[in-house]
């Protein structure tokens, strides 16, 4: 115990000074949607994901890129949440939970594509077990293109939503 | 001359349960369930008129010498009697008025329906009884009443005959017990009225009163479920009927802490410490381990059944308390004490009738008792989940709840209890605390069980799916027990005076002075009226919170409906629930090692290969484990008695004279050496 | 408006807007040891406004019970609020300012959201509600036997009277019962409130879940209030430890002046109990479900012995 506590003071703070604020657009949803400024609860959906987007969204709530502090959170349950964070592109078995996943949230809600699969199938486009992009599925609000993208560009995207 | 309103009042009783029994025989088809029921119902109203007038301050006292042989019946009722006799009433009431709705379907004979108002009457005969020999017969006829009725439910049914087997033995092994008591008492006092024995027993040796009170603790102990005589109790009022079992557990069992408080600590003036500190470590055990079944059982009828072992062993913790207080010279704290158990033993009363109704209006609806099979009843039984709610609310002992007030007077008066000196009492009374805490605890769990699993939720079977809500009858019934729940929650103050003209009957050389005490003490529950103002100020906050979401939130009116959320994978089916079982099954494993659960596993291999399962087959039952240990072991041990004193009687004549011979020998020479 | 009734109203508001910023605080706090940033104190005001503002939902086949818990939850730790004397021992509950009465109206508030954690009819609701119940179960006992044991040598179960005691009596805290009383209530109210190592607040796997999966089904303005329920809860719960154990700073009259000293006192210790937990929880697991028992059974067992130390050392 004593070891971690002497790591957490050399240490210190390891989360980078925060970049400025993403320029506001018109399209940002913290423009459109008001309610969710300064707070939005975020669930992850795997719809068929090489998993790269996933180590990439990790790593933007770990303590270097640290979304946490601009209002964003991970919660457990689309009940719970704001934000959808869809990643990959839909394959037929998750296009229905994808459909039930956004429905379960409640009004207002975004739908943010995460990575190049989720905008346009990438890689898996025409592949026969892909039903298509996450916009062809539910309605998408904001997206992260990337293969996959920089967890700095999630947090970005992200920082529109909540406009923190 | 005025009219001595206690009697009068039992008079009408009498003459209600033998016209009530009557009509149960007699008259039309078309009317008699009505009748019989209406009859009974004003049986009880009578009996609560007459415990009402006791505990208002009258007394009645009488003697009536040709109504039975030999002894005579003699009559006494004071404030004491009175409490249990408004209780036992207003039970018989409520139950009588379900009972009507209960028993139009088929099945309930005209046998049966006699003996309804008879076992009714003998509730309110026990506590009105004023001498051994009226107490003893009274006590029989309600045995023998609730045992018929017991097995009237479903005579074919091999459990019912199972449970009634239990029950007959037990209550006539405690009847044997409190006869053997009773009479030894009597012996020694040369006396059987009440008023008689009260002067006498001061002049007893304290050996004959320790044996008298060990046997009276034995008897009157299991018909009050106390652990470890207990193990009828979970067996016999599930199976009986739902308006018997209410009855039972409600009214009957409360006699057993009648009998322990009357003669215990009124007629042999609370003897010596260490009788109080057992009736107190039984109690604490019978409340710890009758929650503990509970907590884990998944018949309706049987988890209520053990919380009603709890319960009472909560009562009997307060008596016991009762009885060390007013030996080491405390008698305030003592009448604290048994103040709590007595308010104890009405709360109980009260959440428990509405318990067993409200299983029993289930049980008719979707005909099974299995929490396992249940669910759903809410939307299908709205005022059974209602009434349900509130007798849980009770025996969960939570603000706004029945018990309440009783369990936070009984955690007081031990509390309090620090003032009293002595090593035992010392190492008694936090334990008795721990065990009520604990037992307090579980109490809540078992009740968010039974309510939620039962109640809530989706319907787990076919059954509860085609529930329908209860009779209009039932209904009146359930609901008038459920306001008395709600009154013994909120006001429990307005029984303050009742409940310290009752306990100065038990607790003398109190007077006047003890009276204050009491007055003090109660007022901290009564006129202040502060559980009354927990749960207003409780609700008034929910109202006003409610209110306040509606202006913040302007949406709040129009709630759109979504589809549960199925982890996106749908269907969200019935199997998936939690199930009682599953609910319980953390608290099982915690208490492992008390239950013994048994379990067992059935895996049968395909026919071709060893390696691919075909089915599995899983069960679970928590048997009672003293029933196991304690019982079992008894029961083979006499039964090889017997098969081996089969040897014995091999048919031949001449051989029975000879036994019939030697026996007279034996008992005149037995006589010869006693003189 | 008499004193001690705008005493409780204050406490009432106090707790009810503070509640959120201490939850808001003890996450700060953490993700600084772990090297983060974090979302900032008012963060959880920032989540709770944004959730009032969301559209209500009705979950397909919910009754009642799931509609009415949450808002229940919030009026028991209000009452409990008013109950207990955090700035002053003049609340304005009376002799409704029980200590066993205030235990029991949090359990009630325990026992409503569980029932709605069972009446999803969801798999996660019932596990929800089974582990919270059975962890509620054993934590009950092991408050109701401390309380006894404080209120034993006071001779009254009343919050206002046991404090009182304990101030005219600079050297009360330190007696065996108390300490004794004192450990086992800490592990309780770490139980009840959802900590580590019981039950981890910040988890997001259902496996792993006890209060959150109960709640799993809420939305918008419900969870709002389940929200700020279980961050009243925590407060009144430090705050009824420290009043019990350190009620330094708590005064006995109305006194504006004195209250405002009571404030400060009552900030500041609640904000250090709360920043110790959140502290501790960064070197701390979760224990396995079953060994949360063992964890609660001897926090009972402290309790007995502080009852018996009581009773013995009296």
């Amino acid at each position: 115990m004593l070891s971690l506590l002497r790591k957490i003071v050399s240490v210190g703070r390891v989360a980078e000074p925060a970049p400025p604020r993403p320029e506001p657009a018109a399209a940002d949803p913290a423009q459109r949607i008001r309610t969710l400024r300064g707070s939005a609860q975020v669930r992850c959906v795997d719809a068929g994901s090489c998993n790269g987007c996933e180590i990439e969204i990790g790593q933007a709530f770990g303590p270097v890129y640290d979304a946490e502090r601009y209002g964003a959170r991970i919660v457990a349950s689309p009940r719970h949440a704001d934000v959808l964070l869809v990643t990959g592109p839909v394959t037929r078995n998750m296009a229905e939970p994808l459909r039930r996943t956004y429905q379960a949230a409640a009004q207002p809600r975004v739908v943010v594509a995460v990575g190049d699969c989720a905008i346009d199938c990438g890689e898996f486009a025409g592949a026969y077990g892909v039903e298509g992009a996450v916009a062809d599925v539910v309605p998408v609000d904001l997206a992260v293109p990337g293969c996959p993208p920089a967890p700095d560009q999630i947090v970005a995207a992200l920082r529109r939503v909540t406009g923190r | 001359m005025s009219v001595n309103l206690p009697g009068t009042a039992l008079a009408v009783a009498a003459g209600l349960s033998a016209g009530a029994a009557a009509a149960a025989l007699c008259a039309p088809d078309r009317i008699r369930v009505r009748l019989v029921g209406t009859l009974s119902a004003l049986l009880g109203a009578a009996g609560a008129v007459a415990g009402g007038a006791a505990l208002a301050g009258h007394t009645y006292a009488a003697r009536l010498p040709d109504l039975f042989a030999l002894s005579g019946v003699t009559l006494q009722v004071d404030a004491l009697s009175g409490v249990f006799l408004a209780i036992a009433g207003a039970v018989v009431s409520a139950t009588s008025i379900y009972g009507i709705g209960y028993a139009s379907g088929p099945g309930r004979g005209r046998w049966a329906q006699a003996l309804w108002p008879l076992f009714a009457f003998s509730l309110l005969l026990v506590p009105a009884a004023g001498s051994v020999s009226t107490l003893l017969v009274a006590w029989e006829l309600m045995a023998l009443c609730s045992l018929l009725l017991v097995v009237s439910g479903d005579p074919a049914s091999g459990r019912v005959r199972e449970a009634g087997v239990w029950y007959a033995v037990m209550t006539h092994l405690g009847l044997v017990a409190i006869l053997t008591g009773l009479l030894w008492l009597g012996a020694a006092a040369h006396t059987e009225t009440f008023a008689g024995l009260r002067i006498a027993a001061a002049g007893i040796s304290p050996a004959v009163r320790g044996g008298v009170f060990v046997l009276l603790l034995i008897g009157f102990g299991s018909k009050a479920g106390m652990a470890p005589l207990h193990a009828w109790l979970p067996r016999a009022h599930p199976e009986a009927p739902s308006p018997v079992s209410a009855l039972m557990s409600a009214a009957m069992v409360n006699l057993g802490i009648y009998g322990l408080v009357r003669f215990g600590l009124d007629l042999m003036g609370a003897g010596s410490r260490w009788w109080w500190l057992t009736t107190m470590t039984l109690g604490a055990l019978s409340a710890v381990y009758g929650i503990v079944q509970a907590a884990v059982a998944n018949d309706l009828k049987r988890l209520l059944a053990y919380s009603t072992v709890e319960n009472l062993g909560l009562v009997l913790v307060g008596v016991g308390a009762a009885g060390v207080f007013q030996d080491s010279g405390h008698p305030a704290l003592a009448v604290l004490a048994l103040a709590a158990a007595l308010l104890h033993t009405a709360a109980h009363a009260a959440f428990k009738t509405v318990l067993f109704l409200g299983a029993g209006s289930v049980l008719h609806a979707t005909g099974t008792r299995d929490l396992d099979e249940l669910g759903g009843l809410r939307t299908r039984m709205p005022v059974t989940t209602g009434v349900f709610a509130l007798g849980a609310l009770g025996a969960a002992a939570l603000p706004g709840g029945a018990a309440f007030p009783s369990e936070w007077l009984l955690l007081q008066s031990l509390i309090h209890g620090l003032a009293v000196p002595g090593t035992l009492v010392v190492v008694v009374l936090p334990v008795t605390v721990g065990a009520i805490a604990l037992s307090a605890g579980l109490a809540v769990a078992t009740f968010v069980k039974a309510l939620g699993t039962g109640f809530l939720a989706k319907a787990r079977s076919r059954a509860a799916e085609q529930a329908h809500e209860a009779r209009g009858s039932m209904r009146t019934g359930m609901g008038l027990a459920a306001a008395a729940c709600a009154a013994l929650a909120v006001l429990p103050g307005a029984a303050g005076p009742a409940l310290a003209r009752a306990t100065a009957c038990a607790v003398p050389g109190g007077g006047p002075r003890v009276s204050a005490g009491v007055a003090r003490q109660l007022t901290a529950l009564g006129s202040t009226l502060w559980p009354l103002m927990l749960v207003a100020v409780t609700l008034g906050a929910l109202v006003l919170l409610r209110a306040g979401l509606a202006l913040v939130s302007r949406r709040a009116g129009q709630r759109a409906t979504a589809p549960l959320w199925d982890c996106g994978a749908p269907p969200l089916t019935a199997r998936m629930e939690y199930t009682a079982t599953s609910f319980a099954e953390p608290l099982q494993r915690v208490f492992d090692d008390v239950l013994a659960p048994e379990s067992d596993l059935d895996v049968t291999p395909h026919a071709e290969s060893a390696y691919l399962v075909e089915r599995i087959a899983y069960s679970r039952a928590v048997p009672d484990r003293v029933e196991h240990r304690l019982y079992n072991p008894v029961v083979h041990t006499v039964r090889r008695a017997g098969l081996a004193a089969r040897a014995l009687a091999d048919g031949s004549v001449h051989r029975y004279l000879g036994y019939g011979f030697g026996s007279v020998v034996i008992l005149l020479l037995v006589l010869a050496a006693a003189r | 408006m008499s004193a001690p009734v705008l005493v409780s109203l204050a406490q009432v508001l106090l707790v009810l807007l503070g509640a959120p910023l201490l939850v808001g605080a003890m996450r700060r706090l953490r993700a600084r040891m772990e090297g983060r940033t974090g979302g900032g104190v008012l963060q959880p005001w920032r989540d709770l406004l944004k959730l009032l503002r969301k559209a209500p939902l009705h979950p397909q086949g919910t009754g009642a019970a799931f509609r009415f818990a949450p808002l229940l939850g919030v009026a028991c730790s209000g009452v409990a609020a008013a109950a207990i004397p955090l700035l002053s021992t003049r609340t304005g509950l009376g002799a409704g300012a029980d200590l066993i009465a205030v235990v029991a109206l949090l359990t009630l508030a325990t026992a409503a959201l569980a029932l709605a954690g069972l009446d999803t009819a969801t798999a996660f609701g019932g596990m929800g509600a089974s582990r919270e119940m059975t962890i509620t179960a054993l934590a009950e006992p092991a408050v109701l036997t401390a309380v006894c044991a404080l209120a034993a040598k006071v001779g009254s179960t009343n919050l206002p009277a046991i404090v009182a005691a304990t101030l005219s009596h600079g050297a009360r805290p330190a007696s065996p019962a108390n300490l004794l009383a004192a450990v086992a209530l800490a592990v309780v109210v770490l139980a009840e409130t959802g900590r580590l190592p019981v039950d981890n607040p910040s988890t997001h796997l259902e496996l792993t879940m006890v209060h959150e999966a109960m709640v799993l089904e809420y939305s918008g303005p419900d969870l709002a209030m389940v929200e700020l329920g279980a961050a009243m809860r925590l407060t009144v719960l430090l705050g009824l430890w420290s009043a019990l154990f350190a009620p330094w700073g708590i005064t006995t009259t109305a006194d504006p002046a004195r209250l405002l000293l009571g404030l400060a006192a009552f900030a500041g210790k609640t904000l250090l109990l709360g920043c110790l937990i959140a502290a501790g929880e960064v070197f701390m697991a979760k224990v396995r479900l079953f060994r949360v028992p063992e964890l609660l059974a001897g926090s009972f067992l402290l309790a007995v012995l502080a009852v018996s130390a009581s009773f013995f050392l009296a």
